[in-house]
């Protein structure tokens, strides 16, 4: 047990050092110089006071180090806790912004991840056992999961939102709204929250469908359910073991599945206007905000890595192979 | 199993009711709460949570994330409505009738050659009371005399500012620039001594600003990821000063990620005024959407600022003037105009004068000096000037027959300018001049832009103001530097121009008769030596949904004609005007 987590908790550490020095790298290697388009933008004729802002603000931002000791404090800031200052929204603090976006992202990403996943497999799994069901769902997921993300969103907001004026097409609440802890703002966050939530659903549960269909109908005619149904089992026992077995490279697929999500979420956030961290990374992209990059990403990486890292501990409950490799039988 | 969805659905909403608890919280309304007796005679606003839709207005288009700060000082990036709404300046702009409209102060004259008074408007208060006097107008003067401070240059001619009494305010010059001196009156913000006196050169540049206390009709109610509100204040000096109140209670302006965005809120309904470019916004102004733009014709739009084509002077061909005219004549404007913008915006003059300065185009040299598109004209200037396709590849050599191969830069992402660049490049080459359009980001833009790494760009970065001197600085400011931030970015050397330009500065403002002569003069260098070709007039791009408030600034009738605008820096130009003029649709 502890040799297997031991294991895992190794590798994602290296996988977080690597993505986060990968993370550093990118935005610095990228062509073009925030600092320069940042004086550019205060229309500062003077050429000493261009001077002036420049030296202040390279020295501010730490770009006036060498690279090294500049990859050596982001570490540093980044155990305080510290992501640094936006050069974008200046002078807010990164993990301000950050955190402004993040509770929209989560909401939309999560929900959407768990609901498709359970709603998908058990689609899949009635396919499976019903001709009738299986020629529509069967179509249906291979459509859902061949749309783009947001050519889904589009689609939504342009026919229940515009059309049909069901649904806002932005925000995350009304814009006459405040927030507070009242039935009519909870149900206004819900309204403005389904169409991003629904074409992030929609997409991820025709893959889910697909792959469960095909799984259980493999169970089904494995040998072990040959042999039950020889010995007289109902058929129901029968299901139930197939779906067991069946559902664990769901699991794994879950795993794999969760960074195509949460990109996805980010693209959908943008068509939807939904204050996310999406809208963001697009805009720290183009103003050259390298900490706001930083941040959102790192915020990423680490929330991915969780993932991964709870869906191995639901993998050792669900799997009594693992728990069997654990023990030290070697396979 | 067969529960499992309804177990999850309680999470949920405890998972939305957490976002709610973090996403920035309510900020408590500051100021009294709104009094009864509305001018329009609404009711009273209860419920702080849910602003009334007839009383509130909904902008978009000058901010494109969450607020950055509310610092005056930063024109550039502070939140919406942060300088015009809530801070103010001494005087405004009226565009219609080109003459400054006494703000903050009652008058301002020169009362000697190099002296200028400025008498302010007895009994305004700062939004936590305190009097506003000519102790704040000194003091926001002076903090120009810091370095970073955009408006720094304004000490190389101004010596020493003073408050004569709690209503006057004086000012001594050592060259009296009195065109930049009007600019300014207009442009600098007003900033309360008793709160920033403290503030150290960093905070002052790079503050927060956290909870600004500004003269202006509106604070700030509260701030979001995606919108700041503004709320208006009941005890507002211009309400009987200038006999003036803007009409919505509520501001709230949106920050839409893309245009696309904009113009699905708009047809919602959801969204009052868009400053957005809305390409195809024709068929929107003549369907049946509800929306209204300045003309209901084209180019639909007033004219804002003017997209001029950036050639680099300093490289070869574009050093020579016989090329730029010849490239000048090779391009069909009018294309650009139906075929990229369908006719939302206007073809340029030669001089690149917006159309609110016609008065100073002198059509005499246009006539003699002036372009216009003419391919055979621009295949025979090239000829003569000794340009001349050798290799037969259908392009056109330079002099000493080496290749001319030129690149055009616009940012990357925005689409009319690229497809421009791309309509610009084809003209050439029926004229015979190889072009290729690339688009870089923006900042590598402003990055190659400012080093003077390029071969043509297209720049619009100056906008309407007081006076056609800011288009003549920005055309011909010397000394150029290493660096060219902000203007002559063509790094065009011409010490008369330059003369000329400093001698246009020192004309009063009211003397239209010697500003006329002198940028004649400066047209006829401009046109003659093209070191800047104007392309077309961009527009002040407003649509206004007609669905809540009603009666938008429209050319026709007696439509109010200021323009509908939320841009940083345009509220003194008639946008803070706009918005006492408009009417709730339901009256």
């Amino acid at each position: 047990m502890r040799r297997y987590f031991g294991r895992k908790l190794l590798i994602y550490g290296l996988t977080f050092f690597v993505a986060v020095t990968v993370n550093w790298m990118i935005p610095r290697f990228m062509p073009g110089d925030p600092v320069a388009s940042m004086v550019a933008r205060a229309n500062v004729t003077k050429p000493e006071a261009v001077e002036a802002m420049r030296a202040y603000y390279n020295n501010l931002f730490g770009l006036d180090q060498p690279l090294l000791t500049q990859y050596a404090n982001f570490w540093g800031a980044l155990l305080r806790g510290d992501f640094g200052t936006s050069i974008w929204l200046f002078p807010t603090p990164v993990s301000q912004v950050i955190g402004g976006a993040v509770p929209y992202t989560l909401a939309l990403v999560v929900p959407s991840v768990l609901l498709s996943w359970v709603v998908g497999n058990r689609f899949g799994a009635y396919a499976a056992r019903r001709k009738l069901l299986d020629n529509t769902v069967l179509p249906v997921g291979y459509v859902l999961t061949a749309m783009p993300y947001m050519w889904l969103a589009v689609l939504l907001a342009w026919s229940l939102g515009v059309i049909a004026g069901l649904f806002p097409v932005a925000g995350g609440y009304s814009f006459s709204m405040r927030p507070n802890l009242s039935w009519t703002f909870v149900l206004d966050l819900l309204h403005h929250w389904t169409l991003p939530f629904l074409s992030l659903f929609l997409v991820a549960l025709g893959g889910w469908a697909i792959g469960m269909r095909n799984m259980i109908i493999y169970e089904l005619e494995s040998d072990y359910s040959a042999y039950l149904s020889a010995l007289g089992a109902p058929s129901k026992l029968i299901r139930r073991y197939a779906f067991r077995n069946a559902v664990l490279p769901q699991i794994t697929g879950l795993a794999l599945q969760l960074g195509v999500l949460v990109a996805g979420a980010l693209v959908t956030e943008i068509v939807f206007a939904y204050p996310g961290l999406g809208s963001l990374i697009l805009k720290a992209i183009q103003n050259k905000d390298f900490f706001l990059l930083q941040g959102a990403f790192l915020f990423i990486v680490l929330g991915v890595l969780i993932a991964n890292f709870i869906i191995d501990i639901v993998y050792v409950v669900v799997d009594p192979r693992t728990r069997a490799g654990m023990a030290g039988a070697q396979a | 199993m067969r529960n499992r969805p309804r177990k999850i659905i309680p999470l949920l909403a405890a998972g939305l009711l957490a976002v709610t608890a973090c996403s920035g919280g309510p900020s408590t309304p500051t100021g009294p709460a709104p009094s009864q007796g509305q001018s329009q005679g609404a009711p009273a606003n209860a419920d702080p949570d849910q602003l009334p839709r007839g009383e509130t207005l909904y902008t978009t288009g000058t901010q494109w994330g969450p607020p950055a700060n509310f610092n005056p000082i930063r024109e550039w990036d502070s939140a919406v409505g942060t300088k015009g709404l809530v801070y103010e300046s001494l005087f405004h702009y009226d565009t219609t009738a080109a003459k400054l409209t006494p703000w903050l102060a009652e008058s301002g004259s020169w009362t000697g050659d190099t002296t200028y008074e400025v008498k302010l408007r007895p009994g305004i208060t700062w939004s936590d009371g305190q009097p506003f006097t000519a102790k704040d107008v000194v003091f926001s003067f002076e903090l120009g005399k810091m370095e970073t401070i955009p408006y720094h240059n304004l000490w190389n001619w101004l010596e020493k500012a003073e408050a004569v009494d709690d209503r006057t305010a004086r000012f001594t010059f050592s060259t009296a620039n009195y065109q930049e001196w009007d600019f300014m009156l207009y442009t600098r913000t007003m900033v309360p001594e008793h709160i920033w006196k403290d503030r150290s050169e960093k905070e002052v540049l790079d503050g927060l600003n956290e909870n600004p206390v500004g003269t202006g009709a509106y604070t700030f109610l509260r701030k979001d990821q995606d919108r700041v509100t503004l709320q208006r204040r009941d005890d507002w000096w211009g309400k009987t000063a200038l006999n003036m109140e803007p009409k919505p209670r509520y501001i709230v302006d949106i920050a839409t990620p893309s245009n696309e965005v904009a113009m699905g809120l708009l047809l919602q309904k959801g969204l009052d005024l868009s400053n957005n470019f809305l390409p195809g916004v024709a068929n929107l102004v003549q369907g049946n959407f509800g929306l209204s733009t300045y003309y209901n014709e084209p180019p639909y739009m007033l004219s804002a600022n003017t997209a001029w084509l950036v050639p680099n002077t300093t490289r070869k061909p574009m050093d020579d003037p016989a090329f730029r005219k010849a490239l000048a004549s090779s391009i069909d404007v009018k294309k650009i105009v139906e075929g990229v913008y369908g006719n939302l915006v206007k073809a340029s003059s030669p001089t690149g004068l917006l159309p609110q300065w016609d008065k100073y185009v002198d059509q005499d040299v246009v006539a003699r000096s002036g372009f216009t598109f003419d391919a055979a004209k621009a295949k025979k200037l090239l000829a003569d000037a000794g340009y001349k396709d050798g290799d037969g590849d259908g392009y056109v050599e330079n002099k000493d027959g080496s290749k001319i191969s030129l690149s055009i830069i616009v940012p990357s992402g925005w689409t009319d300018w690229m497809e421009s660049a791309r309509s610009i490049a084809a003209s050439a080459k029926t004229a015979g001049i190889q072009i290729t359009p690339d688009f870089p980001d923006f900042n590598a833009l402003v990055e190659k832009r400012g080093k003077g790494d390029f071969d043509l760009l297209i720049n619009n970065e100056r906008q309407l103001s007081n006076s056609p001197y800011t288009y003549y600085e920005y055309l011909f400011q010397l000394p150029i530097q290493k660096q060219q931030n902000t203007v002559n970015f063509a790094r065009y050397e011409n010490k008369k121009a330059w003369d000329l330009v400093q001698q246009l500065d020192q004309v009063k403002t009211d003397d239209t008769a010697g500003m006329q002569k002198i940028i004649s003069q400066l047209q006829q260098i401009h046109l003659d030596d093209l070191p800047v070709i104007p392309l077309w007039y961009n527009g002040l791009w407003a649509q206004s949904s007609t669905s809540v408030w009603k009666n938008w600034p429209a050319a026709a009738g007696s439509a109010p004609k200021t323009p509908a605008v939320m841009w940083r820096n345009w509220l003194e130009l008639g946008g803070f005007e706009t918005l006492t003029q408009i009417q709730p649709a339901a009256s």
